[in-house]
């Protein structure tokens, strides 16, 4: 069983704090940083939801680090247990939070009235976001956080700029900050103006993941949330196969009867 | 006699009249023998029907499957602001094969769409809209326009965030009309705005009133079918070539010849749509899209609202058009001259086998407006998409508006005395 508890009392308050130390020491680690990123709109999920293990280390990782503030609402726990083959005794003991039953929904514990005090907005519900963004869109969110002074959260995002999230994968990932390079054009009118356009990021804190690992942490959270957007997803797939070789076959009978009855018609 | 001839080989004999026994009670006390030897067994249909004439039959299904699987959605759905999007999640994820039925209605809505394309097409290219079947054609363009009202009302069901801003933008069309407007738009949401009182009324026009209407204008547009009789690829009458039993030489009873003939095209219309309804069922983010996948939010407009594909051709004019009021009524002409068609075209051949070539560049200046229309209705307002809508929107105009003209100096071909048809 591929399933492991880490339900950690990570919450987003270490990461803010460590955000805010990183932003102190930045150029203290700034030149050993490694660079990445330059291509982030390029990148690729390329989820899938038939993946079983990938399936349930993102299971995992949500209950751990993003079901603290954010819900499954459409989706019961018994539902993914089912799906995802993670036994009953696995799932109630490392997986539904003390005091849920696996009847019920995936709910985050947060209350929505503190959420909208502490974030400006309440954190918006998963079960449908790989359908909404897709998961290419999730993807390059979960890996282009930055260091951002200017925010209250300590950080900002390339693929949502000013998103109310803070970074709460930054202890697993590191911290970076992004890099800008000045780009003079010419406007209408003859006017030169400058610009800042991003460049790259550049690694000022090693997290408890290596590039490696926080990559595969994304894209097991990608793969989850794809599944859970839609998941009956793999039975429909199984379930098509036949149904369109039986189609095949009735239109085959079809055709021979048409056949048979067009002879006569000259 | 009609059983001899070689014509009609497998034509029905008259029913041997039983005197005893139920069926001669029922038909005694309801014609259902009748109908089905006047509507199918000796309804005789033309021979050389080709690919281009399974798009009746299959308009027909589609329409049966519509009600059908929208029966079952009814059984489970709320239309309630607070719950209509957790219930269609509902229906997706827990109700027992909820999942396929809500697929099946989703995709079957699209299919609906092309298929009537298709249809109509098939009336364009061989002038089925043509005298004797004028109104053939204006009650079949009354099916699609209860189709577009039904698709429309269907689509904000689920309320999802595009479904409530394509609402306030189709509505808020009404509002183009000048005094009335504003408390017309009022009066059609039931509220100040788009609200749980507008998806009430919308859930009752979709799955009661539309519905019905539906069902009696295709019934119609039948009755009409069969006084008339089908037009064919040539556009020539087989009514007028009888043999000495009386009926047509050239046509062929509808049963069994075309039902087994349709059956085939059901097949093949199935396999395509269990393609998409297990394997796309979105198709993209064209049969149900990215941003009805969030809840209505009246605070979130979505970064740019159009309709469903089937729409965007007509959304496209409205938009190339600057004045809201002017765009709204190019929108609603875009539409009477389909109606107007049989008035328009004064070819005096029906078919465009045997049209000249002005006709067949008109015709295909016509296919690309309405695709490339239907492309742009999808895409972001940009200045050089306004731009080609405009073209593409001169050119849909053009083709309907200029027809009297071109189609009386295009240069035809002669019209075969009888159909063409090669056996296979």
């Amino acid at each position: 069983m591929p399933i492991k508890s880490r339900r950690s009392g990570r919450s987003w308050a270490p990461a803010l704090l460590a955000a805010a130390l990183a932003v102190g020491f930045g150029s203290a680690h700034g030149a050993e940083g490694t660079v990445s990123g330059a291509h982030w709109r390029h990148w690729q999920a390329h989820a899938t939801a038939t993946d079983l293990p990938s399936l349930q280390r993102g299971a995992r990782d949500f209950v751990s680090y993003c079901l603290g503030c954010h819900s499954l609402r459409y989706e019961r726990w018994s539902r993914l247990g089912h799906d995802l083959r993670i036994p009953k005794d696995v799932l109630i003991a490392d997986l539904i939070p003390p005091g849920q039953k696996p009847a019920d929904y995936i709910l985050s514990p947060m209350p929505r009235q503190d959420a909208v005090e502490w974030f400006g907005k309440a954190p918006p519900d998963l079960s449908l976001i790989a359908r909404y963004k897709g998961t290419d869109y999730l993807y390059r969110y979960l890996k282009t956080f930055y260091v951002d002074s200017g925010r209250a959260t300590g950080s900002n995002n390339l693929a949502y700029p000013n998103v109310a999230m803070p970074d709460v994968l930054s202890p697993l990932e590191g911290l970076k900050v992004a890099v800008y390079r000045t780009v003079r054009e010419r406007a209408l009118g003859g006017k030169v103006i400058t610009r800042k356009v991003f460049a790259h990021f550049r690694q000022i804190a090693p997290g408890s993941m290596t590039p490696q690992q926080y990559d595969r942490f994304v894209r097991d959270t990608v793969n989850f949330l794809y599944y859970v957007s839609d998941p009956q997803r793999a039975e429909r797939h199984r379930m098509g196969v036949w149904v369109i070789l039986f189609l095949l076959a009735f239109t085959w009978l079809a055709w021979l009867l048409k056949r048979e009855y067009w002879k006569d018609v000259r | 006699m009609a059983a001899k001839d070689p014509a009609h080989p497998r034509a029905a004999e008259p029913a041997p009249a039983k005197k005893k026994g139920l069926w001669a009670w029922i038909n005694e006390r309801l014609p259902v023998s009748d109908f089905f030897r006047h509507e199918l067994t000796e309804y005789y249909a033309p021979k050389n029907f080709n690919f281009w004439y399974f798009f009746g039959s299959l308009a027909l299904l589609a329409l049966v499957m519509q009600i059908l699987t929208g029966i079952f959605l009814t059984m489970y759905y709320h239309p309630s602001a607070s719950g209509a999007f957790a219930r269609v999640q509902f229906i997706m994820r827990e109700v027992r094969w909820g999942w396929l039925i809500r697929y099946m209605h989703s995709t079957g809505a699209s299919f609906f769409f092309i298929v009537i394309y298709l249809h109509m097409f098939r009336g364009m290219l061989y002038g089925s809209y043509r005298r004797p079947r004028e109104l053939l054609w204006i009650i079949g363009m009354l099916v699609y326009l209860a189709l577009m009202a039904e698709a429309f009302m269907g689509y904000v069901l689920p309320w999802g965030n595009m479904s409530f801003w394509g609402a306030q933008v189709i509505i808020n069309l009404f509002g183009t009309i000048p005094v009335i407007g504003p408390g017309l738009t009022q009066w059609i949401r039931g509220d100040y705005g788009i609200s749980g009182a507008t998806l009430n009324r919308l859930f009752a026009l979709h799955v009661a009133a539309v519905p019905i209407v539906l069902l009696g204008l295709v019934a119609l547009h039948l009755v009409a079918l069969h006084r008339v009789g089908s037009n064919n690829p040539d556009g020539i009458e087989i009514r007028d070539h009888l043999g000495p039993d009386g009926k047509p030489l050239d046509g062929i009873p509808f049963h069994p010849y075309y039902t087994v003939k349709d059956i085939m095209g059901v097949g093949v219309f199935f396999i395509l749509f269990a393609l998409v309804v297990f394997y796309f069922p979105t198709f993209h983010g064209l049969f149900l899209e990215p941003a009805n996948f969030t809840p209505a939010n009246f605070l979130s407009t979505p970064p740019d609202i159009h309709p469903v594909w089937y729409f965007t051709p007509f959304y496209a004019i409205l938009r190339a058009i600057p004045n809201k009021c002017l765009g709204a009524l190019m929108l609603l002409m875009a539409l009477v001259s389909l109606v107007l068609l049989p008035w328009l075209d004064r070819s005096p051949v029906k078919s465009i086998r045997y049209k000249g070539w002005i006709s067949r560049l008109a015709l295909a200046v016509f296919v690309v407006s309405f695709i490339g229309l239907g492309y742009l209705g999808m895409q972001p307002v940009e200045p050089i998409y306004v731009i080609l809508a405009r073209v593409f929107a001169v050119g849909y105009f053009g083709f309907f508006w200029l027809m009297p003209f071109y189609s009386r100096i295009d240069p035809v071909k002669p019209v075969p005395e009888r159909v063409t048809y090669h056996a296979h």
